[in-house]
């Protein structure tokens, strides 16, 4: 390849100037720009609020009906069990017709249903008394229903015999007891993992969708010819998009940071140091991979499109964020061992929750440095000073 | 460094570009010759690989064959070296619409490593040089076509180039611009730079030193213009007939084997004859008080002579007879503008325009770019309501009867706005249904435009993909298709070359002939000559109307014995700038 | 006037299909989701990877191990032996759970005293915890209701029978499939229509359109048919993949269905045109899609129950068409959703088709003066 490219790219004092000018205007360009204050301004916000209040995968209030064929002390006394957890929102009925409909409307998602036997078998100790029908049509909420249902069910069971009868406790706690701690997040708040991966998510759209648009842009506007003609290297122009992105980015990583910390309290117990190192790598990594799709599309309706798909779905979906990488099947699996923002999500959520563990910190930080170096070189590689 | 001589600043020997292994070359074989201190034009008809070679010589493209070398440098190898020596302007000027007039200068300041005292030096020179002083906070986008055409060049200057590569710096820019545009050319040729200079139009093409003239990649002729002018020298004639239509004559004209070119020009008809031939007698084209006398050639006589003459299809337009036609005499009013105002906040973009536009004319809608042209043309299309006053065509209001009145009107945009993924038949199909062509009239209709303007060959091919003489005709044909009374043109010919523009008003004069009415802007002053009458639009005002040859009659006198329409154009102007009635 | 606006619709139809680009969006991520999405959106736990510390030497703590080793959930199970590499573990990722076994562990439970073991979870992952931490707990009850009781007799096995309706097996793509349905149509609708008068302003052929004798309502009618179009067959596409390749049942009535996603679309379409009225060049009509489409979609119930939100939150969900529309789509194919039902969700859509019809028709007619 003889190009004009990185030959005299030695850092040299026009050269620094070169770029300083190519940042000066792409801020300039930033600043002017509706879509970038879109992107980078209410988008991130918008996500920020949408998994801070709208998007929780903790269950509270759902709704169940409970039909309580015949009423009985044992039956009031469960209902109001049930009336006292936190979990759900109680309706009453006799019959199950009712109830049934609403599951199939999607009005309730679960319906427990104490028989008109209940009394007697709940005191001849015989087996399920109590059945709970959940609405399979979301598995999620379905499993953790019927987990509630059963911790409720449990609770009840031992304050009804310790109270009614006097009865050891062992007759209804089991022999083995199993206690549960949630480390790092101990009340279960999604928030404090849906917030720390949401950032991920409006840094690969800062990191990619942005810069994906602003080499296209150049190209529809004709200037990019103008600015080839001029004695600009290759490094040089690329240095000039890049650091004004970078600086952006990272100011909105702070931000979302910041945010993150102060409005949703979520807690943040590891470095700044670590999260800015963190943030630079997965940067480095997301930039040259817009400005590529912006380099090899010349478009920027294609290159805003290869980027939704190629940056914002997979760190949506295949990054850990919200769905388990470890449950999805392996083609699957292995797909997302390609998407930087995989890397991302884990060091974001240990240091918002867990520190700086270096071993969860290390590995991936490299892994994303590795992605960077790559796209770079395919960047540099794919960058040309001429029209051909 | 170099071998090449101090004044030659490109020596192009047999040089080659093809894209595409199968491809027709766009440059094929070419040499070339740039020298310091003057202007080479490069002209030639569309496709014929103008900004090819530009791209060749700035070291955007690398030839595949032949040697060049531009201000001593190897484009391939010195690649760095070259790009710091020359200048080079795209089309559409390489601006960033979205800094201002300073933030772009600053860019390539920096770019080109201008700091310090010299900096300031050179803008304080090059605002005043391009009188863009007053703008410089002014985004570029804001700035009309012929500031923005300055910006370009200034930020093409802020180092002094030893080569600077203008590529169709005049499309879409007004005679004034375009005149200021060449002074500044000419002030840096003084200082010893070369230029070359891309167009379409050939009265710049006189304008050059020297010029190349590319057909499909070949050099048809490289040397002075002046030589190629010669060579017509005597064939050029005007006929001009006091009684007979001038388009009459020109279509007779063009009827007759020993003419190479025929066109409008003022009230007369410009003829240029086949060598060797003579001129036809005064019978044969009109009556006999038609008077044919021999005029200067032109360079475009000598450009189309050159490129074989003019297509001489007579377009079947006016064989057929129109059936929407409602009664009445030539004298009837089609189009009608009354009081036109439009006011942006407290800018008035156009104060209290009136004109009326006849059966069967043509009536051309001129002005510097940013005059008020653009937003009468659209208010007229009823595109842009008035602030007051109304506008009519065929006798129906735009803005009460908006569907009858558009029914009645052809319209054909500047960009050819056509659907370029659908194929040229598929456009057609498209346009019948929306114009209300009846259904079972419709391919008729179709096969009819088919015919006329030769789209058979291109029936299946995306509009978009087909050569820019086709989009235009199809354009056109997609325009007629219902037959409409009006017509009105939006700079349908801006950056065609000579002989499709020839093409494209063989048709429209056919359809004047029987009766359509026709509305155009142009910035290009050889198709005003088309006009019967024209409007001159300026600050929103129509500051003076007629015929070419009235207009040109207003501002004869003094130094200007025989003055052009362009002269005319922005003798008009400056007069209203100075006159005692301006506003400002 | 129908003849012009169907030669615009055709024309419509023609450029999406002609057009690489548009017919790229029309494939590419539609397809891209369904093979990508419906897998990786599992709402299970599956091959997770758990670690044991074991203080414990007896043998009740070998068998309760033995369980989870027989779990599929668990695909690997990592032993332990300090209370530093549990914290190790859990810290590094390596896994989600630990299993604490205490020293007297089999002694208790062979004497009947109550046992106890803890499970250590990762809270970084708490939505996976939870239903491994729901899995535990089956197990050690299962092991529970195995053990011999001294004194009286058997324990109840369980007391709770849970019984899934419509998905019995709890299989994601069950859920996932038809969610998809109802989000890909979302965006087909919206895309098409947001796109296809911008794209016409880019290239100047709006004006083309407007000079013609087309009236704003004629132009109207003409972009909102091919977005229908559209939307319908990709739909239809989409369900015959869920149908066949993913074998998700369709209990409920077509008909209905369809009756659902004509109302919807032009609930969405009607958004479409709006954007597009606003937008000046293909490119903010992409954005504004997707803010639209982004927080529409969250909201949508299908990312988390809408129950989970703030009331006023809900309260806002209310205006959001794809929250009924998903429960039509979903009730139809996993729950035979009687007619009436299904008209319960269908005449909140109707309402928003003809309020954001109404808005995208005003902005419209404003906008082309």
């Amino acid at each position: 390849m003889r190009d004009s490219g990185l030959k005299s790219a030695a850092p040299s004092f026009g050269s620094l100037r070169r770029v300083m000018g190519l940042v000066r205007k792409e801020s300039l360009q930033i600043a002017r720009d509706p879509s970038s204050y879109l992107i980078a301004g209410l988008l991130p916000l918008v996500l920020l609020f949408l998994f801070g209040y709208g998007v929780s995968l903790d269950l509270r209030r759902v709704e169940v009906g409970l039909v309580v064929e015949q009423a009985t002390p044992e039956t009031e006394s469960l209902v109001a069990a049930f009336r006292n957890s936190p979990y759900f929102r109680v309706h009453l009925a006799r019959h199950r017709q009712p109830f049934e409909d609403d599951l199939v409307a999607g009005r309730l998602k679960g319906v427990v249903v104490l028989a008109s036997d209940f009394g007697d078998r709940l005191g001849a100790g015989e087996t399920a008394p109590v059945q709970v029908i959940v609405d399979g049509s979301e598995p999620n909420t379905a499993g953790l229903v019927t987990f509630y249902v059963q911790g409720v069910w449990g609770t009840w069971v031992g304050e009804e015999a310790l109270s009614r009868t006097g009865l050891a406790v062992r007759n209804v706690t089991p022999p083995i007891s199993v206690e549960q701690r949630y480390w790092f997040n101990p009340e279960l708040r999604s928030h404090n993992f849906l917030i720390p991966g949401s950032i991920a998510i409006i840094m690969s759209l800062i990191g990619t969708l942005l810069t994906a648009l602003v080499v296209a842009r150049e190209w529809e506007r004709g200037t990019m010819e103008a600015l080839m003609a001029t004695p600009i290297t290759r490094l040089e122009f690329l240095l000039g998009k890049l650091l004004p992105y970078f600086v952006m980015g990272m100011a909105a990583m702070g931000l979302a940071a910041t945010a993150a910390v102060l409005l949703f309290d979520v807690p943040f117990r590891g470095s700044v140091l670590a999260l800015v190192v963190v943030s630079a790598a997965f940067l480095l990594a997301m930039l040259p991979l817009g400005l590529l799709i912006s380099t090899l599309t010349r478009n920027q309706f294609a290159a805003s499109q290869a980027a939704l798909i190629s940056a914002f779905l997979p760190a949506f979906e295949l990054s850990g964020f919200i769905f388990e990488i470890d449950s999805m099947p392996w083609v699957i699996r292995t797909i997302t061992h390609v998407l930087p923002a995989r890397y991302f999500v884990p060091c974001l959520q240990t240091l918002f929750l867990a520190g700086d563990v270096p071993q969860v910190l290390v590995p991936n930080t490299l892994a994303l440095l590795a992605f960077a170096t790559l796209l770079f070189g395919l960047l540099v590689r794919s960058t040309r000073l001429r029209l051909e | 460094m170099s071998e090449t001589s101090e004044s030659s600043l490109v020596e192009a020997t047999s040089i080659s570009k093809r894209f595409g292994r199968d491809a027709r070359p766009a440059v094929d074989r070419l040499d070339l010759r740039v020298r310091a201190g003057e202007v080479t034009g490069l002209v030639g008809p569309d496709g014929a690989g103008k900004t090819t070679l530009m791209r060749l010589l700035a070291g955007l493209l690398l030839a595949d064959e032949g040697t060049l070398s531009v201000c001593g440098c190897d484009p391939q190898d010195q690649a760095s070296e070259l790009r710091g020596t020359i200048s080079y302007m795209p089309q559409r000027f390489g601006l960033y619409e979205d800094l201002t007039v300073q933030e772009n200068l600053d860019l390539y300041a920096e770019l080109r490593g201008v700091t310090g005292k010299k900096r300031e030096e050179t803008f304080d020179r090059l605002l005043e040089f391009t009188a863009l002083a007053p703008f410089t906070r002014r985004l570029a986008g804001k700035l009309s076509g012929g500031m923005k055409q300055k910006l370009g060049l200034a930020c093409a200057l802020v180092h002094r180039p030893r080569l600077m590569l203008l590529d169709e710096p005049s499309v879409g820019v007004d005679p004034i611009s375009r005149r200021e545009l060449w002074r500044m050319v000419y002030d840096l040729v003084d200082e010893g730079i070369g230029v070359v200079w891309s167009t379409a139009y050939l009265d710049e093409a006189e304008r050059c030193a020297s010029v190349l003239l590319l057909n499909e990649g070949q050099a048809l002729y490289h040397g002075p213009p002046k030589e190629l002018t010669a060579r017509v020298a005597g064939r050029s004639f005007l006929a001009y007939d006091p009684n007979e239509p001038r388009r009459k004559i020109l279509t007779e004209a063009l009827r007759r084997p020993e003419i190479v070119d025929g066109v409008i020009q003022g009230s007369s008809v410009r003829l240029v004859v086949k060598e060797g031939e003579e001129p036809p007698q005064a019978r044969e084209l009109g009556t006999a008080d038609t008077q044919i006398k021999p005029t200067p050639p032109r360079f475009e006589d000598a450009f189309v002579d050159l490129l074989g003459g003019a297509h001489k299809v007579e377009s079947p337009l006016g064989e057929h007879r129109r059936e929407t036609e409602t009664s009445g005499d030539g004298g009837q009013i089609l189009v009608e503008a009354h009081q036109l105002t439009k006011r942006f906040g407290d800018f008035t973009a156009a104060d209290a325009i009136t004109f009326e536009i006849h059966r069967g004319e043509i009536f051309g809608l001129l002005g510097p770019n940013g005059a008020g042209k653009s937003t009468t043309f659209k208010m007229m299309c009823g595109l842009l309501a008035p602030t007051a006053g109304s506008a009519k065509v065929a006798g129906c209001d735009l803005y009460r009867a908006g569907g009858a009145a558009r029914s009645r009107l052809g319209y054909m945009a500047q960009k050819f706005s056509l659907y370029g993924d659908l194929s040229v038949w598929q456009n057609l199909r498209f346009f019948a249904g929306i114009y209300g062509v009846p259904r079972r009239r419709r391919r008729e209709t179709i096969d009819r435009m088919i015919e006329t303007f030769s789209l058979d060959e291109y029936l299946d091919s995306n509009s978009g993909e087909l050569p820019l003489g086709f989009k235009q005709r199809l354009a056109l044909a997609c325009a007629v298709m219902h037959d409409p009374p009006v017509l009105f043109l939006d700079e349908p010919t801006s950056g065609v070359d000579p002989l499709t523009r020839r093409d494209f008003w063989s048709h429209i004069n056919a359809m004047v002939e029987r009766g359509v009415t026709v509305m155009v802007t142009t910035h290009f002053m050889d198709e005003a000559e088309y006009c019967d009458r024209i409007g001159l639009i300026y600050q929103g005002h129509v500051i003076a109307e007629g015929s070419p040859d009235e207009l040109k009659d207003r501002v004869r006198g003094g130094e200007r014995t025989e003055p052009t329409l362009e002269e005319a154009f922005i003798a008009l102007v400056e007069e209203y700038d100075g006159g005692p009635t301006d506003a400002r | 006037m129908v003849d012009r606006v169907v030669s615009l619709i055709v024309k419509e139809l023609l450029a999406l299909w002609r057009d690489r680009k548009s017919r790229t969006i029309l494939f590419v991520p539609p397809l891209f989701q369904m093979l990508i999405f419906s897998f990786a959106a599992t709402e299970e736990a599956k091959n997770v990877r758990m670690a044991v510390l074991n203080r414990d030497s007896g043998t009740a703590s070998r068998d309760l191990i033995a369980r989870f080793e027989g779990a599929p959930t668990f695909t690997r199970i990592d032993h332990l032996s300090s209370d530093g590499e549990l914290a190790q573990v859990i810290d590094s990722r390596q896994a989600l759970m630990v299993l604490h076994i205490p020293p007297d562990f089999s002694r208790d439970v062979w004497a009947g005293r109550p046992a106890k073991v803890q499970l250590v979870l990762d809270g970084r992952r708490s939505n996976a915890a939870q239903l491994v931490a729901g899995y535990s707990a089956a197990i050690v009850d299962a092991y529970n209701a195995e053990l011999p009781r001294p004194g009286r007799g058997p324990r109840p096995a369980s007391m709770v029978v849970a019984r899934t309706w419509f998905n019995p097996n709890l299989m994601s793509t069950w859920h996932s499939v038809p969610s998809l349905v109802a989000i890909l149509t979302t965006l087909m609708g919206l895309v098409v229509t947001a796109l296809s008068v911008a794209r016409e302003r880019e290239l100047g052929t709006f004006e083309q359109l407007l000079i013609s004798p087309l009236s704003p309502t004629e132009i109207i009618i003409g972009k909102t048919a091919p977005a229908l179009l559209v939307g319908v067959a990709e739909a239809s596409g989409m369900i015959l993949v869920g149908v066949f390749a993913f074998r998700v049942p369709l209990h409920g009535s077509l008909l209905l269905l369809y009756a659902a996603m004509i109302v919807y679309l032009f609930a969405v379409i009607g958004v479409g045109l709006f954007i597009s009225a606003l937008a000046k060049t293909q490119q903010q009509a992409i954005l504004g899609a997707f803010v639209f489409m982004v927080p529409a979609m969250l909201l949508s119930g299908f990312a988390s129950p809408i129950e989970n939100m703030p009331d006023w939150l809900q309260t806002v969900s209310y205006a959001n068409p794809i929250r009924y529309f998903m429960v039509v789509v979903k009730g139809v194919f996993l729950k035979d959703m009687p007619t009436v039902v299904a008209l319960g969700h269908i005449w909140p859509m109707a309402l928003i088709a003809a309020a954001t019809l109404a808005a995208a028709t005003w902005l419209f007619k404003r906008r082309m003066e």
